[in-house]
């Protein structure tokens, strides 16, 4: 009765999506220490989510360009909202408690800054002039710099890289590219001073985890341990001795790509990577599929995004990234995450089914 | 403005774009491989390394340390065991500060300045996550305070381990000897992999000289524990062997009676079975408690026990030397004989004798002089002016070799560790230790057990069986039996099945019965302890002079300081025709020979035939009602 054209999905997509976020339901299942009840509430998330998918995948991308700049504003409102009003949870204040739900107002800007960026450069001429490049960095920046007072450094991160994105892909020049890289550099001092201790003791680890094993080095050394000893062919599922007996902190959650590269070898790895680029890979088709600049725009960019959502996820448990708080898309616990991405892809779908309607 | 520009970024755009997707596909994919390489990396190139670690991280060996052999006596008495005590262990990296947490164990069950320092030094040789010990042996209220705290000491253990105990204390400790913790020297020479979890090992004694015998084998578990350090569960286990039974030949009963009969006084008393070297009894005065050594003595009451004039920690059986004294006569007597010189020859005393040619008078024992006596007459009232004549003509050559063929001078061999030769003196040691010649005169000292000649007790228990044996000599041991744990066998040890050759060719007959007459004839020197005997003694009195009396002097007792007393000693055998039991005695400056030391002699010989006696009893009452 209804095929995934009229509803706006993309079968492949989807059906990669499906089997990546059941995979995880599995190793969660197997890094909650066998818990039921955390599996059944992840799984309860991912409908939750699908179904958020399917509603976005409804909207018309004209609707969604129109819609950017007031979900931009709405999600700042929010922002300012949780460091006056919000809810900590962890040390950190990342909560708006709107009572029926609570809800993260970093995650919505998580969809809506590269959306209101895509908004704001294909105002312009392409590629972006200077002055449309700045006013992107400031889009960008702004909720940044309010995610990070939370503090949550890995979603800011993740939002500046989201927002550049869109700025790389709209054709920003090359040497314009230099000129924010030598800001960079040049302002990497400044920043460094500006990190906690232990944030500046993660970048540090990162070059000798050795150094001090029972201290900061810690996650890393028994990340790397998990994996290590994984071989090519893993321990087996629920048979991971550093997982299981608790020597990976944070399993569940940042840490649960450790459990299943411990618990399915070189082989699961391979095989999860190829499922990530896969679905990466389709999405950049789809971009470059679609007729109108803005979809192909929010599509790459949340592609994209997504990718380095892995790769710095990936990076941090294998010990090349410092440790920063990025989940592992789609398969660490946690609903917030889940439904973003989820939504995200609805979008993409969306977008993507409509390509025509838009020339 | 937004509506004019919306048609040409269309226009412009999708290339520009589209060739930026491309640039960003490839270079996802350049980070995709990264991440492969990364992973292929850590999980192939690198995975026997993290696999260790993975193990190490989760398994941990975990030695169990062997029970340690029981010693029994001969009729089965437990002479050294293994019982459950508690200590405090201290796993040093669970411990948050070191200074805090001795400070709260000193105040919960007291900890010794020696204690922390040990403490200390260990903590240095030791990984941090290997226990280390804090407090060992600690009493029924300490174990009960700290058990009850332990919670608020992480990584500090109560444990209980066995700890080596010995329940008869002093009576058997120099033969026992003792177990201590090991030293760094002893750590150096060992095993490591023998000694897994052994935390003692054999000192001195028989738990020195059996010590590959009563270790066992340590066994391992294969514990898995989780990232608090917590044992979860123990995989595998491998059994640790426990050491072997060891059944000594020692009767303790008849320690006890030689004990007793010593008293306070400083010596020995050694008892051989003749037949086959079993050593029956072994004592030395005074002794010492080895369960003071078991935990580590402290220095003090170490320095103590050592400084002590009366020497507790030696084992006077096997290491004191001593003048044997009149006990060699029976030997050089046979030697007489062997020269061929008549036992009918007679030799009068005077109460005194003086070389040809020399006016030094060598003084007999007896003042008033012994008249004419022939051998067995001087063997009997010991004359020592017969013997200086038969010294004389014998020479110092002759009474060496007889004397070192009856063992004196010479290791017994007995199973005991760093057993001392003695020494039997010849011209040519003179000349080459001292670089004097050899005197006439130093025949006639040797001659009567003096001078020069320096014998232990254990060797004049084996020149006593040897007599006994009518010249067959025997090897003394102190171990009987060995009981493999597992197994249940009993090994005996090895005793040569094929009986020695006799140390002298002709008969000994003639010098046992002047022996049997020092005994039991009404002129005997010993013949008090041989009074109303059920069974036939054969002995020999000894006197040692412990300082030399001047020409012109008297040896009086009483006004001699007691350290300066003579030593007295006897030897004897029983019963004379078949017998079962050889004795030597020595009392250090116990006087006379036959006052201080025969009576012990028989007192032990009475308990070891009225046991015997005992035992034909009971085996007759199975016979007649079984």
């Amino acid at each position: 009765m209804f095929s995934g054209r009229s509803l706006h999905l993309d079968g492949p997509l989807l059906i990669a999506l499906v089997f990546l976020s059941a995979l995880g339901l599995v190793v969660i299942f197997s890094a909650s220490g066998e818990n039921w009840d955390v599996m059944l509430r992840q799984g309860v998330r991912l409908g939750v989510s699908l179904v958020a998918m399917l509603i976005l995948a409804q909207v018309p991308p004209e609707t969604l360009r129109r819609l950017s700049p007031h979900l931009f504003v709405i999600g700042l409102v929010a922002l300012l909202g949780v460091l006056v009003i919000g809810v900590a949870a962890k040390g950190a204040q990342r909560w708006l408690d709107l009572g029926v739900v609570r809800f993260q107002p970093s995650e919505l800007m998580k969809l809506a800054v590269p959306m209101a960026v895509a908004w704001l450069l294909t105002r312009g001429r392409l590629p972006p002039s200077f002055t449309m490049v700045m006013a992107a960095l400031m889009v960008t920046l702004i909720p940044a710099g309010l995610v990070v007072i939370q503090p949550d450094l890995g979603t800011a991160i993740m939002l500046i890289v989201s927002g550049m994105i869109v700025v790389f892909l709209a054709g920003i020049r090359w040497h314009h590219i230099m000129m924010l890289l030598a800001a960079l550099a040049a302002s990497a001092p400044f920043l460094w001073s500006r990190l906690d201790g232990y944030q500046q003791q993660r970048i540090l680890t990162l070059f000798d985890p050795f150094a001090d094993p029972l201290g900061s080095g810690y996650q890393t050394i028994q990340a790397q341990i998990a994996i290590g000893s994984a071989g090519i062919w893993g321990k087996g599922w629920l048979e991971g001795s550093q997982s299981h007996l608790e020597f990976i902190p944070e399993r569940s959650t940042d840490f649960i790509f450790a459990v299943f590269a411990e618990e399915f070898g070189l082989i699961g790895v391979l095989m999860l990577v190829l499922l990530y680029v896969f679905i990466v890979g389709r999405c950049l088709v789809m971009a470059y599929h679609t007729r109108d600049t803005y979809s192909r725009l929010l599509i790459g960019a949340l592609a994209l995004t997504f990718f380095f959502y892995l790769f710095v996820n990936l990076g941090m448990v294998s010990g090349i990234l410092p440790i920063v708080g990025v989940p592992l898309p789609l398969i660490s616990y946690g609903g917030t995450s889940m439904l973003t991405l989820m939504a995200g892809f609805g979008m993409i779908m969306g977008m993507h089914a409509r390509r025509r309607l838009m020339t | 403005m937004a509506a004019n520009e919306l048609p040409s970024s269309r226009a412009v755009a999708p290339e520009t774009v589209r060739r930026r997707i491309r640039i960003a596909a490839v270079l996802a994919l350049t980070l995709s491989l990264i991440l492969i390489w990364r992973f292929y990396s850590l999980q192939v190139l690198q995975y026997e390394r993290y696999q260790t670690l993975s193990l190490d991280n989760h398994i941990r060996m975990q030695a169990v340390p062997p029970v340690r052999g029981l010693i029994l006596d001969r009729n089965g008495v437990v002479l050294a065991q293994n019982t459950a005590v508690h200590i405090l262990q201290v796993v040093p990296e669970k411990v948050h500060d070191i200074e805090v947490m001795l400070q709260a164990v000193d105040e919960l069950v007291g900890l010794s300045t020696a204690e922390v320092e040990a403490f200390r030094s260990r903590l240095k040789k030791h990984p941090a996550f290997e226990k280390v010990l804090l407090k060992a042996r600690l009493d029924d209220v300490q174990t009960a305070t700290f058990a009850v705290n332990e919670y608020r000491l992480p990584g500090v253990t109560l444990e209980a381990v066995l700890h080596r105990d010995y329940p008869q204390g002093s009576l058997v400790s120099h033969v026992l000897g003792y177990v201590g913790r090991i030293s760094e020297s002893e750590e150096a020479m060992i095993d490591p992999s023998a000694y897994q979890g052994v935390r003692s090992i054999g000192k001195i004694g028989i738990e020195k000289q059996y010590e590959d015998l009563l270790l066992g084998r340590p066994g391992f578990a294969q514990v898995e524990i989780d990232a608090h350090g917590r044992t979860l569960r123990t995989i595998s286990r491998n059994s640790a062997i426990p050491g072997n039974t060891l059944n000594l030949t020692l009767d303790a009963d008849l320690q006890r009676i030689a004990r007793e009969a010593l008293g306070n006084r400083r010596g020995a008393v050694v008892a051989i079975a003749p037949s086959n070297g079993e050593v029956l009894t072994m004592v030395s005065s005074p002794s010492f408690d080895p369960n003071l050594f078991v935990d580590g003595i402290d220095q003090q009451t170490y320095d103590a026990l050592r400084g002590l004039e009366d020497r507790p920690l030696v084992n006077r059986a096997l290491y004191g030397r001593y003048a044997p004294g009149s006990t060699i006569k029976p030997v050089i007597a046979q030697a007489i004989l062997d020269a061929g010189i008549s036992p009918q020859e007679s030799v009068y005393c005077p109460g005194w004798y003086t070389l040809p040619d020399s006016t030094r008078r060598y003084r007999c024992w007896k003042k008033t002089g012994h008249g004419p006596v022939n051998l067995h007459g001087a063997v009997e009232q010991s004359c020592d002016v017969y013997f200086y004549e038969m010294g004389r003509r014998l020479g110092i050559e002759a009474m060496a070799e007889v004397l070192t063929r009856f063992g004196l001078g010479t290791v017994t061999g007995v199973d005991l560790p760093d057993e001392p030769d003695g020494l039997v003196p010849t011209p040519q040691w003179k000349r080459a230790t001292r670089n004097e010649s050899w005197y006439p005169g130093e025949d006639l000292i040797t001659v009567i057990g003096q001078g020069f000649l320096m014998v232990t007790p254990m060797q004049l228990a084996r020149m006593t069986a040897t007599l006994a044996n009518r010249g067959i000599p025997v090897q003394p041991r102190i171990l009987l039996s060995k009981e493999e744990s597992l197994s249940g066998e009993t090994l005996s040890s090895n005793v040569s099945s094929q009986p020695a050759k006799p140390v002298v060719e002709a008969s000994l007959d003639r010098v046992i019965q002047s022996m049997t007459a020092v005994m039991h004839s009404p002129r005997g020197t010993a013949r008090a302890s041989g009074r109303r005997s059920p069974y036939q003694i054969a002995g020999k009195t000894g006197t040692a002079q412990v300082i030399g009396i001047a020409q012109d002097e008297e040896y009086d007792e009483s006004v001699i300081p007691e350290k300066f007393h003579d030593h007295a000693l006897f030897i004897a055998f029983a019963p004379v025709d078949k017998p079962q039991i050889a004795i030597a005695v020595v009392v250090e400056n116990g006087g006379s020979g036959a006052k201080a030391a025969a009576p012990i002699a028989r007192k032990v010989m009475d308990r070891f035939f009225q046991k015997k006696l005992q035992r034909a009893a009971v085996v007759r009452k199975r016979h007649v009602f079984g």
